[in-house]
C-alpha cells in the first residue's frame, strides 16, 4: 500500500504494488504535496513491494528528479526488482538516480 | 501458422482497464507455461500498448479497445491491440524513444521502446481519424516439461 514518511529531512515513499498510468497520478500529487510542504533533501522511492511497473513509472521518477533538482535535493531508488531495472536501463534513469 | 488457442476481448478505453488488460493477457498466456520473465515482459508490453490507446487514441472521448491474443503451436504469442481513435499521423516519429505528445502529463515517451525491447517484433498500422493497430509477437522458450 502507498505510504509516505518523513525523517531526518528525508522523504521515504513506499510505492504501491502496481505502477501504471492509472496509479501514478494520485501518487504523484501526494508526493509533490509532501515535497512542497517539507522540502526534503532526499526523496527515497521504495520499490520493495512493487510487483509491476511500466514506463509510467519512469515519468514519475523523472518528474520527481526535476522537482528535487530545482530545490537542490536528490532522488534515490530502493529495492527495485530486476524486471523494473530493465526499464530503468532502457530509459537511462539509472544514470541520474542513486541507490539508497 | 497453426493457432492452438486464441482469445478476443474488448473493453472501454479507461485508465482503470489497463490493469485488467495485462492481467487478462497474462492469465491466458500462463497456460503455455512461460518463464516468469517472459510473462512479465508481455504484461509490460500490453500495458504500454493499452495505455497508448487510452492516453493518445481516445483522448477526451469514449471508445473501445480490442485485444486479441493468439498462441501458436510453435509457442509464439501474437497480440493485436486495436483502437478506433484518432490514429497516428507519423508512426516513425511516434516510435522514436522519448517522443511524446503528452509531456505535461509526465509521459516518458518510452511506450514503444518498452514494447520493442520486451517483445520480439512490434508493428504498427494506423490511419489518421480511423484508429491504430499494434501487433506484437514473442516466441516463448521451451516449456518447463521440455527442459526436463
Amino acid at each position: 500500500m502507498f505510504g509516505l514518511s518523513f525523517e531526518d529531512g528525508k522523504l521515504m515513499v513506499h510505492l504501491c504494488e502496481e505502477i501504471d498510468h492509472h496509479s501514478v497520478s494520485s501518487m504523484r500529487s501526494r508526493i509533490d504535496l509532501e515535497i512542497k510542504q517539507n522540502v526534503p533533501s532526499e526523496v527515497i522511492l521504495d520499490f520493495g513491494d512493487v510487483s509491476f511497473m511500466d514506463s509510467s513509472g519512469i515519468g514519475l521518477i523523472m518528474g520527481r528528479c526535476r522537482i528535487m533538482n530545482e530545490i537542490g535535493g536528490v532522488v534515490k531508488i530502493k529495492d527495485a526488482s530486476e524486471q523494473i531495472r530493465k526499464i530503468f536501463r532502457l530509459s537511462g534513469i539509472d544514470r541520474i538516480t542513486k541507490e539508497y | 501458422m497453426s493457432v492452438s488457442d486464441h482469445i478476443k476481448i474488448s473493453f472501454p478505453a479507461r485508465a482503470e482497464n489497463e490493469g485488467f488488460a495485462r492481467t487478462a493477457a497474462a492469465a491466458f498466456i500462463s497456460k503455455a507455461d512461460p518463464r516468469v520473465d517472459e510473462l512479465a515482459d508481455i504484461r509490460t508490453a500490453v500495458s504500454e500498448a493499452v495505455t497508448n490507446a487510452v492516453v493518445h487514441a481516445y483522448r477526451e472521448t469514449d471508445g473501445l479497445i480490442s485485444m486479441t491474443i493468439k498462441l501458436t503451436e510453435y509457442r509464439e504469442v501474437i497480440i493485436h491491440i486495436r483502437d478506433k481513435g484518432c490514429g497516428i499521423e507519423d508512426i516513425e516519429k511516434a516510435m522514436t524513444p522519448l517522443y511524446t505528445t503528452a509531456e505535461n502529463e509526465e509521459r516518458s515517451g518510452l511506450g514503444f521502446s518498452v514494447m520493442e525491447s520486451f517483445m520480439d517484433k512490434v508493428s504498427v498500422k494506423s490511419e489518421a481519424g480511423k484508429g491504430t493497430c499494434v501487433c506484437m509477437r514473442k516466441k516463448l522458450s521451451a516449456g518447463t516439461d521440455a527442459e526436463g
